[in-house]
């Protein structure tokens, strides 16, 4: 499988994802400049965290107008798989890829911590290798994480299944002590309803890899993998 | 003419001016007046401090730069190199602390990528005064604000360092910044300006009117009126940085600098003729092309500003092209601004007009020396007298080591570095929080550890013994890591050093990290000296912070220093001695700061850390912690408590002690060259053998269990109380005093 890592000027999470998909779950990847117009010939896209344009007028809100955006459009209308992490989520946001929008961490600092993440949707291609209702710990580091909508959104992306993942305490349970940054019913990820973008908070990159003492993000890149190879053909 | 006055706001003392005079055989013009005032300054030029210096001991078999270039450098193995150093930025951050922290942390990585290394990694040591004024949490919080919004924006993580709270630091806090980067070893670029006729490229960000005289600033103590210097303080764009950073490793793997130099205090002037110092050339500037970021400015403004993330680049004539093209790419400007000469002066022309003129080796290798006289300070007969029979052991112990582990400055920093993006990159394989934060290189086994250490009190009332226990103290963190000291960096932070006693405490911590440089064969690679920190008359204690990098072979060998599993056993490598002096229980509980610092036996360190990096090689620790600031107890508290994601795993330990000293010397005395480490039962004999052969004292001083610390003294109960009781102190200290 081919993995396109595409880079914003100001992404800094490019190296950990190419680094993740090349070294860790043995697929090929390439960086992607924004400036490129063309992704054929992928088979997934990342998009990683960062900072890109650094955030300077509202995370994501520049990164999406890159000439490489039209193409991940493109992309993600064919059914291509399109993940975005961290500031990743963020440009999906603002493309519109993804429904939603991002406000900042009600604590208002920026958070850098573990967390526990409930996978509430594991027919997605990102999330189809992990158990129903599992558990998973991964961290976070973000300072606008606080994700919104509507909350006639709300009860259709519900319905729709596309809340794939939410904020909990290791029980499971999506209590309002455990969520980090104020996001609405603790969502830390949402799918398209097609379910082929996903867009997250936390960053699977992060962990996966023993040495790092946490494997549970090797699991959603090993979805993808398993799902394209296995699903999609 | 130059008025006297002009002469004076330039800080140059009548000798000095006169030197100039000699030199240039004739008066100086503005521009030049302004390029040797930041020149000679004390912080560009080191005219206090450099005679002493060169006292470190610098090199060593890992050493592949020493002090003199951007940054020192270090072989890890593997055809890697290790990059590193720190630099202060506490005059800038006390007037503005958000963007004074912010640019310290750009400052410092500029000068690892500089070489060429890619940045992987920062650690900050920090000072502020009492958290209980409002002045000070505002100076706290904008500090971690700025040093948090510079690296997590250019994606390095920040992955430790230390923070200490003491009135002496009302006035004048220390922010510090180390930064580590990883290179090939055949691929370390450096600072030089070779090649007559080679062009000369400015590339980054436009030079603004921000910073001007920002190094004569830094070179000058505080009073009331220092508010005012505001305007003198830069401000920091990471997102710049970032992309400087790319483009310049892109224009440095296609093989096009000659020589590259980060901007950094006293920017262009700087940069370009320390370049033509180290090539042995001269350099010709063109002022008026350079990009500017308003009109108006005189080459003068040009000259002295110290605006952020801009390099300058020597390339080979005929590319120009190939460089400016990738800084196109990454949205940079890229111009050039002069060539390389062989006239060995330094000259700057404004639209063709020649507007400075001077020598290259003035203004550096020629910059004036001090040897200032240095004499011991009246203070210390007072400070070290201590009457240990005077001070009462407290009734209950169990309420003094809750106040250690709720003073700042031993409690939880988790406040600090949750703010700091720790993780990017996925090389952080110890977390904050532990005695040294542990980073793996990728493509290779082998693991670097850091850590940043000084106890000021120590060395204000000794400063040879006080900097001595730095250094003992920051390898005896890097071995608790399971690694290897290789090398350390150092940022010496003093107060005035017109004042004699303020130069005697400089020369002596110099001796006194020397001494332990050269017993455990550390050699000293980079640096930075700052001075004139003091206000209104009053100096902080004297504060040289030691960074120190190390190697663990085995990334998968790293060490913390949390207990594992019930069950374990504690053994205490080392020996328990009755030392309060100068103590952070001596502090908190009685208001005292007296006595004499804990001896440092450098034989007995060294065997002591030695038996702990065996053991953890060999795999027979589990657990390893260093005992500092209040002491065992603190030491033992820590050890319980592993940091981490909604609830901490929390483990108690049982503890019997059988020494007959005071028992508050014996939970909170700082005795040095004490290791806490945990071993499996049946692995107790082997370490206690192998501290019988390398006459190392090693003790059984408990188990690992259940979920109380209890700590006996012969059949007293000294200490007993519920960890989770501990833990809700120790961990909501910082923002509970924030809150005031």
């Amino acid at each position: 499988m081919k993995f396109a890592v595409i880079v914003f000027p100001g992404s800094n999470c490019d190296h950990d994802c190419y680094h993740v998909v090349k070294h860790v779950i043995g697929q090929s990847a390439d960086f992607v400049w924004h400036k490129e117009k063309d992704l054929s010939g992928y088979d997934a896209v990342i998009l990683p965290g960062g900072f890109s344009y650094g955030d300077y007028l509202r995370t994501g809100a520049m990164a999406r107008l890159s000439p490489v955006m039209k193409a991940v459009e493109d992309f993600a209308r064919q059914g291509g798989l399109v993940l975005g992490i961290c500031n990743g989520f963020q440009i999906l946001l603002e493309a519109g890829l993804l429904p939603g929008a991002m406000l900042r961490n009600r604590s208002l600092q920026f958070i850098c911590k573990d967390v526990y993440l409930r996978v509430d949707n594991i027919n997605t291609p990102f999330t189809c290798n992990y158990v129903e209702n599992q558990v998973v710990r991964m961290p976070i580091a973000h300072a606008e994480g606080n994700y919104y909508v509507d909350q006639e959104t709300y009860t259709h992306i519900q319905k729709n299944n596309q809340i794939v993942l939410r904020y909990t305490g290791s029980d499971g349970r999506p209590t309002d002590e455990v969520n980090p940054n104020g996001s609405i019913g603790n969502i830390a990820g949402v799918c398209n309803e097609k379910g082929n973008v996903l867009g997250m908070m936390p960053h699977p990159e992060r962990c996966g890899e023993r040495i790092l003492g946490n494997t549970d993000g090797y699991i959603l890149f090993e979805s993808m993998v398993y799902y394209m190879e296995k699903v999609a053909r | 003419m130059l008025s006297k006055e002009v002469i004076e706001r330039h800080g140059f003392t009548e000798e000095e001016y006169q030197r100039i005079l000699k030199i240039l055989g004739r008066e100086p013009n503005m521009v030049e007046l302004g390029i040797f005032s930041v020149m000679w300054s004390e912080h560009c030029s080191y005219k206090s401090s450099r005679i002493h210096l060169k006292k470190f001991p610098t090199t060593g078999k890992r050493v592949l730069q020493g002090p003199g270039e951007n940054a020192g450098a270090i072989d890890i193995g593997n055809g890697l190199a290790a990059v590193f150093k720190m630099e202060s930025h506490n005059h800038p951050s006390f007037i503005e602390p958000y963007q004074g922290a912010a640019t310290g942390v750009g400052g410092i990585l500029r000068d690892i990528f500089t070489m060429g290394a890619r940045p992987v990694a920062v650690l900050n040591s920090l000072r502020f005064g009492d958290l209980k004024t409002p002045h000070n949490r505002h100076l706290f919080s904008g500090v971690v604000s700025g040093i948090a919004g510079y690296g997590n924006c250019i994606g390095i993580p920040t992955v430790g360092g230390e923070v200490y709270f003491d009135e002496i630091y009302n006035k004048n806090i220390l922010v510090n910044v180390f930064a580590l980067g990883i290179v090939r070893k055949d691929s370390i670029f450096k600072g030089v300006a070779k090649g007559v006729g080679n062009p000369v490229i400015y590339v980054g960000s436009k030079t603004g009117r921000d910073g001007i005289h920002g190094a004569t600033m830094a070179s000058d103590v505080f009073d009331e009126t220092s508010e005012a210097k505001r305007p003198t303080v830069q401000v920091g764009d990471p997102f710049t940085e970032k992309l400087l950073l790319e483009a310049c490793l892109e224009v440095m793997d296609q093989g096009l600098i000659v020589g590259i130099q980060d901007m950094g205090a006293a920017g262009l002037t700087s940069s370009s003729c320390e370049m033509a110092g180290r090539g042995g050339t001269g350099i010709d500037l063109h002022a008026d092309r350079v990009p500017m970021r308003e009109a108006g400015m005189t080459p003068y403004e040009v000259m002295l500003s110290e605006s952020q993330e801009r390099m300058l680049i020597v390339t080979e004539r005929g590319r120009e092209a190939e460089v400016i093209r990738i800084f196109d790419k990454w949205d940079l400007d890229a111009v050039v601004v002069g060539e390389v000469t062989d006239t060995h002066r330094m000259r700057v022309f404004d639209k063709g007009n020649r507007v400075a003129d001077i020598p290259v080796t003035a203004l550096t290798d020629e910059a004036p020396l001090y040897q200032r006289p240095a004499l011991p300070p009246p203070y210390l007969d007072i400070l070290h007298d201590l009457d240990i029979e005077n001070i009462p052991v407290p009734a209950d112990l169990n309420k003094v080591l809750l106040t250690l582990l709720s003073s700042p400055t031993i409690a939880s920093k988790e406040w600090i570095y949750r703010q700091y993006d720790h993780m990017v990159r996925t090389d952080t394989i110890v977390l904050p929080g532990s005695d040294a934060a542990v980073i793996r290189v990728k493509g290779t086994d082998t693991a670097i550890a850091m850590s940043t250490d000084c106890n000021s009190r120590y060395c204000f009332a000794d400063p040879r013994t006080g900097a001595a226990i730095a250094v003992a103290e920051a390898a005896r963190n890097i071995v608790c890591a399971g690694g290897e000291p290789a090398a350390l960096t150092d940022c010496l932070n003093f107060g005035n050093p017109e004042r004699p006693e303020i130069m005697w405490q400089f020369q002596e911590a110099i001796e006194g990290i020397s001494a332990v440089c050269r017993r455990f064969n550390i050699p000293v690679i980079s640096g930075n000296v700052s001075l004139y920190n003091e206000t209104n008359g009053i100096s902080i204690y004297p504060t040289p912070i030691i960074g120190m990098a190390g190697i663990i072979e085995e990334a998968s060998k790293r060490m913390t220093q949390y207990f594992k599993a019930e069950g374990d056993v504690i053994l205490l490598i080392g020996e328990n001695r009755e030392e309060i002096g100068l103590s952070e229980y001596l502090k908190e509980i009685h208001y005292t700061v007296r006595g004499v610092p804990p001896q440092l036996d450098l034989e007995l360190e060294k065997r002591v850390q030695d038996l702990c990096l065996s053991g953890i090689r060999e795999g027979l620790i589990k657990s390893a912690h260093d005992t500092s600031e209040g002491g065992l107890a603190v030491a033992l508290a820590e050890c319980c408590m592993t940091p981490g994601e909604e609830r901490s795993i929390i483990i108690g330990a049982e503890i019997g002690l059988r020494d007959e000293i005071r028992a508050d010397a014996l939970l909170f005395g700082e005795t040095q060259s004490r290791i806490i480490i945990t071993v499996r039962q049946e692995q107790v004999e082997k370490i206690k053998e192998m501290g019988r052969e390398s006459g190392v004292p090693v003790s059984v001083i408990g188990r690992v269990g259940g979920d109380r610390l209890l700590i006996k003294q012969g059949s007293e109960i000294r200490i007993n109380m519920s960890v989770k009781d501990i833990a809700e102190a120790w961990r909501n200290a910082i923002p509970r005093a924030l809150e005031d």
